[in-house]
């Protein structure tokens, strides 16, 4: 069986980075955030703490994976994602890798806006809250519909090994991406 | 020389709606949810994982826990006759009911919360604030969280130390078993766990208050509204 490469080692490594930083950043901010969880936990000074160290770690991390990967990589596949219609990504794929991009900013804004609210009202606003609330659904949103497609749907799932060892079927790469010429 | 056009970049397109769409909603998001949430009613609670849209805040590592066997609220400072009060003590002062909005500062609301519990004059009646007494203290048993009222803000109509909060006790996330209710002020104000109340000349800076919130924290009028 010929395998092609789907993702390079860079395009991995922000994937896993971005994936386990939202992972982390879900858990301890619906730690925060539903009123059972609080209860239950406690601890919310830590929590808190835990919760912006980990944005702040997530950001970070994303820039430091960018600066010391292949950047001219990354920047063909950025100009690849500004287009949409099919090529190595189908729409679906580009709308919800753009949206996740966008949301990494807006997270990081209303996220700092609350830190720094909390310590000057001059940086306090009554939609920050809401905003960063928005983020959260509609994020979880397109990641519940991420893993179903990346774990689950038979069609697709093999498309996690793009995203774990960098190949894919070259014949499940022609049947699902017919306008991508892939390296082999 | 012929050129192939470049195709439309709707990506980028996308990417910087989202961006901009998500730091202008800063001015636009809460007075649109409101129109959106007061014209399709039940919205509110459809969307969000928070009960009623409560959020639960705390500063110290753990809510205290509440014991009807032990716990006491005690009323001191300058008054005539310091109480220490049990949790029947206090369930047995003649009790008020009232409907209010709670705002908090950071922007949420909870409309129509019912509440049971005490007035403030009926405190005062027995324990005779003493006339220099202009201020109250109000100490929770989540240390460090104190925070102070003027009497004449205390004697407002609806300001209630309230042990029920719909139909229920006070339960440990909402300040359980008794919590100061002020609806004309920002949460913050409503001290929750609440188990001293201290009669002082003048009120201090509670908690927030201490990191820049408005000591007179009127719901529209200050913290910058």
């Amino acid at each position: 069986m010929s395998y092609v490469t789907r993702f390079s080692r860079t395009e991995r490594t922000l994937h896993w980075v971005n994936a386990v930083a939202f992972l982390f950043l879900l858990a301890t901010g619906l730690i925060l955030y539903l009123p059972r969880l609080s209860v239950l936990v406690g601890r919310r000074p830590l929590m808190k703490d835990l919760h912006f160290w980990g944005g702040i770690g997530w950001v970070s991390a994303l820039v430091i994976v960018i600066a010391l990967g292949d950047r001219r990589g990354l920047l063909r596949t950025a100009r690849e994602l500004e287009q949409l219609r099919p090529s190595r990504f189908n729409v679906g794929q580009k709308v919800n890798a753009i949206l996740n991009a966008a949301f990494v900013l807006l997270f990081l804004a209303s996220g700092l806006l609350l830190w720094l609210g909390e310590r000057d009202t001059t940086f306090r606003f009554a939609s920050t809250v809401l905003l960063h609330d928005w983020l959260l659904y509609i994020a979880s949103g397109l990641l519940l519909g991420h893993l179903y497609l990346a774990l689950i749907h038979p069609a697709t799932r093999h498309s996690l090994r793009g995203m774990t060892r960098g190949t894919v079927r070259e014949e499940w790469a022609k049947r699902h991406y017919p306008n991508w010429r892939a390296e082999q | 020389m012929d050129s192939v056009p470049e195709p439309k970049r709707y990506g980028r397109g996308l990417f910087l709606a989202t961006v901009a769409g998500g730091l202008t909603s800063l001015a636009w998001g809460r007075p649109v949810w409101s129109r959106v949430s007061s014209a399709f009613s039940g919205i509110e609670s459809a969307v969000p994982l928070v009960p009623h849209g409560w959020r639960i805040y705390s500063v110290s590592d753990h809510m205290p826990t509440f014991d009807p066997k032990t716990w006491r609220l005690a009323i001191d400072g300058l008054v005539t006759n310091k109480l220490t009060l049990t949790y029947s003590d206090l369930r047995d002062l003649p009790s008020a009911h009232q409907v209010s909005t709670f705002h908090c500062v950071t922007g949420w609301t909870v409309k129509n919360v019912r509440w049971r519990g005490v007035r403030l004059q009926t405190i005062f009646d027995h324990a005779q604030p003493l006339p220099n007494a202009h201020g109250l203290q109000f100490v929770s048993a989540e240390v460090p969280y104190i925070d102070y009222l003027t009497k004449k803000q205390a004697l407002l109509p609806d300001v209630m130390l309230a042990y029920e909060m719909d139909g229920k006790p006070l339960t440990r996330d909402h300040g359980s078993p008794l919590r100061l209710v002020i609806p004309d002020m920002y949460g913050y104000k409503g001290v929750k766990w609440l188990d001293r109340i201290n009669l002082v000349p003048q009120p201090g800076d509670g908690y927030w208050e201490l990191l820049g919130y408005d000591r007179d924290a009127w719901v529209g009028h200050s913290n910058g509204y």
